[in-house]
């Protein structure tokens, strides 16, 4: 008998912290410096004009006050420790020990700009983690610069640009093929390096056909760049037949591994023919995402690519690491410095707690549990897994569709991820084509979750299928059990409500004109 | 919301006894003899039933007896019924009832093709939904049952955000005559504005999409830009197309074909003739969109550019635009060309090139029919 969890979201009348304390309140009481001190430095370390004019605008408040008001938020918000196999996101733990790695001073206390032997460390991580991220890929050099996945598909991009204009050819390899269902930032990155967009739709099997990436490639094409399995979770088996017909008309290949959960350690992108990939160490490496921090997109290919990287490259030369900033026909930065290290260092952490066979143990658990989850979503009426017709299985993550039930009951798949937060259970992903299935649903079982926390969230799935024919009105209305009422989404697309910071709020929802800056 | 009904109850009669339509009383009493069943009614009634079950007491307007009102019997709605007149059994009545429950936020009927011929002709700028209950369902009004369109309607009642609108849904018909003798001739009677249920509303990490018009005036900006000398560019008809006439600062005639060469408009709203004989000693460009739902390139709507043209300007010279919300709405991922010639529909076959946006196309697969 599945439990369903009973739950009510705590709620706290606190303002904005910028709006609690007191004055004269403070977090930390410093020392003032010893005389002896001042005396070595001087008074005018800083800059005059680096130095602040008027006093920071801070809230003034103690440390245990401000702990107290963000483990508020965190219990008004489900605090990202609830169970959400929020799909195309492979959610994962965020060890403890990785963030405690980061910490240390040798991470923590350095900056990219010191000398680099005084970095040897941090550059060897770098270096080792690349070398773990090739033999997972077979390419040749892996960089951290890219901010994310996108950046990460951007630098593919910007290497593909270099290539052809090193070989004088960029006028007429103009074009980059894609597919409807691939990562959206494949086409929304190629574009801004100014190559052209060819979709290809999906077609019978759920992806598209040979035939069509045959018609679409020519002389023309740059590069292809495609996700395998993609977003509805069906594994492409003609992938290396694809490479061959790109490579054949001359197109570089790029595998976004978006979605590389499912096939980790299983096949090597080298192998397939692909000259570069892309990994999202936020994801699938186990280092923290969204509001936990910043993210990485490593970049990795083949020596023929490597000249276009973008620079510093870290190297290896006897047993001393250095950055390597001579690189003539590099791409340009994608990026400043070398990227987000604290996050490399942390997927460094997870790899070497995985060893090769966790990976691959990690990758067929998170293949079957999705299939579990998978054959159990089917037994709930009303939803209707992507493309039904074929026979395949799913890898890590699976498209559902809502439809049938919304046709019946009115609850669409928004009013269904609202009512979830009444369960504690993170609402869902939807899909990032909404447009191709209709109220689409992508949960991503992946390798964290016990069979017991998975049989707990098709419970709540299938709840609140029950509830949308039995008390429609109840789930539009959702959520009931939060620390607030259901939000329009309406803000989200209007700049003059945006409000990402003190100031913007205080001008743009408190109407104080005066509170002008960066919004 | 005004919502109003009306049930054309001789719809659809035609195609189970092997006519190929019911348009006009002669048909209808054929259709009869041949013991057709009225099954508009019925259909109309399905989709009322999942109206009522999903918003209860539902406010709709509706005429008197079997053009309305019988089928929304015992059924949880509140009716507000208007005099239907006498009864002819021809599409005036169809007619006389829609103008009196004028008017109107969305006006659904239940029948095909030419009920929604009949009822877009006397409601003119009124949002259509279908039923769909005819034999020949060429446009893309129609609802995929009568449980989506309930559907539909009642999520308009809830909540009218979560519904989308789409401005230029075809309104098609057959010539059922010359359909009955072999000649399939639809043409392109107007466009009309349907809503449009399926949820696009993306939270967190999607962001709003380009409109369909930016889309098309930018891929129609590329046409233009790409335009070659002394090449005649045959235009249209649809909105789609029409963008291209438009991008060169020119009005496009809306259900017609119009002629371009060398970036000038030399002829509007051509028939075949005009158009054989300003393409002689040229070469030839097909400017062409795609039909709503059954993506139709070639052979519905645009009859006037033969198969002789169509050989003439070769797939190659196929220019074709389409936003990609409408070409991932179809109802299968392919585009159909029927241009009464077999040979020709299966040469053009395999994948074509369709212009969806600046510097962005989207590949599809041309199949006869």
């Amino acid at each position: 008998m599945t439990r369903i969890p009973e739950f009510h979201a705590a709620k706290w009348n606190e303002p904005v912290v910028m709006e609690m304390g007191r004055p004269g309140a403070r977090g930390q009481l410093f020392p003032a410096p010893e005389d002896e001190v001042t005396q070595a430095v001087g008074s005018d370390l800083i800059p005059g004009a680096m130095a602040r004019k008027d006093r920071a605008a801070l809230p003034e408040i103690t440390e245990f006050e401000a702990q107290r008001h963000y483990l508020h938020l965190s219990q008004m918000t489900l605090g990202m420790m609830g169970i959400s196999l929020f799909g195309t996101c492979t959610m994962k733990y965020n060890s403890k020990t990785a963030e405690y790695a980061t910490l240390r001073p040798e991470l923590a206390a350095v900056h990219p700009y010191q000398h680099p032997d005084t970095l040897q460390g941090v550059l060897e991580i770098i270096h080792e983690f690349d070398r773990i991220l090739c033999s997972l890929s077979g390419m040749d050099q892996f960089i951290f610069q890219a901010g994310g996945g996108a950046d990460a598909a951007y630098t593919m991009a910007a290497v593909a640009r270099a290539y052809w204009d090193d070989r004088g050819l960029l006028d007429q390899r103009t074009e980059m093929v894609t597919s409807v269902q691939a990562h959206p930032c494949n086409p929304a990155t190629a574009a801004a390096a100014g190559f052209k967009v060819v979709n290809l739709p999906l077609e019978e099997n759920g992806y598209p056909s040979l035939e069509a990436l045959k018609a679409a490639v020519s002389d023309r094409t740059a590069l292809i760049m495609i996700n395998n399995p993609d977003d509805m979770g069906i594994y492409n088996p003609e992938i290396k037949e694809w490479v061959r017909v790109a490579k054949e008309a001359g197109a570089l290949c790029f595998y976004d591994h978006a979605n590389f959960n499912g096939v980790m350690g299983k096949l090597s992108a080298r192998e397939l023919g692909f000259d570069a990939c892309m990994f999202m160490l936020h994801k699938t490496f186990g280092a923290p995402k969204a509001g936990g921090g910043p993210a990485v997109g490593a970049y990795g290919c083949s020596d023929e690519l490597a000249p276009y990287l973008p620079c510093p490259v870290v190297v290896k030369e006897g047993d001393r690491y250095r950055l390597d900033e001579d690189r003539p026909k590099s791409a340009g930065k994608v990026r400043e410095y070398w990227g987000n290290v604290p996050q490399v260092v942390k997927a460094y952490a997870w790899a070497r707690a995985m060893g090769a066979e966790g990976i691959q143990l990690a990758s067929d658990i998170s293949v079957v549990a999705n299939n579990y989850m998978d054959r159990k979503l089917a037994e709930i009426p009303g939803l209707e897994i992507s493309n039904p017709g074929i026979d395949a299985y799913r890898m890590e993550m699976t498209r559902w569709s809502l439809g049938p039930l919304t046709e019946e009951t009115g609850v669409t798949t928004v009013d269904f991820a609202n009512r979830m937060a009444d369960y504690g259970i993170d609402p869902y992903w939807m899909s990032h084509e909404p447009w191709i299935v209709a109220e689409p649903f992508t949960p991503e079982a992946g390798e964290l979750w016990s069979k017991e926390d998975i049989d707990t969230w098709i419970g709540v799935i299938a709840q609140i299928a029950e509830e949308a024919r039995s008390d429609p009105e109840m789930v539009k209305t959702a959520p009931h059990n939060q620390a607030i009422a259901q939000v329009k989404g309406d803000a989200f697309e209007d700049p003059g409500k945006w409000a990402m910071t003190w100031r913007a709020y205080q001008r743009k929802i408190l109407g104080d004109e005066s509170a002008r800056g960066v919004a | 919301m005004r919502i109003g009904l009306v049930v054309n109850p001789f719809a659809g009669m035609g195609g189970a006894v092997g006519l190929k339509g019911t348009d006009g009383p002669d048909t209808v009493a054929e259709a009869r003899r041949r013991g057709a069943v009225a099954k508009a009614g019925p259909r109309a009634h399905q989709a009322l039933a999942r109206l009522a079950g999903r918003v209860p007491g539902a406010r709709l307007i509706l005429p008197e007896g079997p053009l309305g009102a019988d089928w929304a019997g015992g059924l949880d709605l509140t009716l507000e019924t208007v005099a239907s007149g006498a009864a002819t059994g021809t599409a005036r009545d169809t007619k006389d009832a829609v103008r009196a429950m004028m008017p109107l936020d969305l006006l659904v009927f239940a029948g095909g093709d030419g009920t929604a011929r009949d009822v877009a002709s006397v409601a003119e700028g009124t949002a259509l939904l279908g039923i769909p209950c005819g034999v020949k369902m060429h446009s893309g009004v129609f609802a995929v049952t009568p449980q989506s369109a309930g559907s539909m309607i009642a999520s308009l009642l809830e909540d009218p955000d979560r519904v989308r609108w789409i401005d230029d849904a075809e309104i098609m018909d057959i010539d059922e005559a010359a359909l009955r003798r072999g000649l399939l001739a639809p043409r392109l009677y107007g466009h009309a504005r349907i809503p449009v249920s399926r949820n696009l509303m993306q939270a967190a990490k999607g962001g709003p999409r380009l409109d369909a018009a930016q889309s098309l005036s930018s891929a129609a900006a590329e046409v233009v830009a790409g335009m070659e000398p002394e090449t005649i560019y045959i235009i249209g008809p649809g909105t789609s197309a029409a963008s291209v006439v438009r991008a060169l600062g020119q009005q496009a005639t809306p259900l017609g074909v119009d002629a371009v060469i060398d970036r000038k408009l030399v002829a509007r709203d051509c028939d075949a003739a005009t158009l054989d004989a300003l393409s002689e000693d040229r070469r030839v460009a097909l400017v062409l969109g795609v039909t709503g739902q059954q993506g139709f390139l070639l052979g519905r709507g645009n009859q006037q550019i033969g198969a002789g043209l169509i050989r003439k300007a070769g797939k190659d010279g196929l220019i074709i635009l389409a936003t990609e919300d409408k070409l991932t709405a179809l109802a299968k991922p392919h585009l159909l060309v029927d241009s009464g010639d077999p040979d020709l529909d299966r040469a053009l076959e395999g994948f074509v090139r369709v212009s969806t946006g600046a510097n962005r196309q989207m590949l599809m697969r041309i199949a006869s029919c």
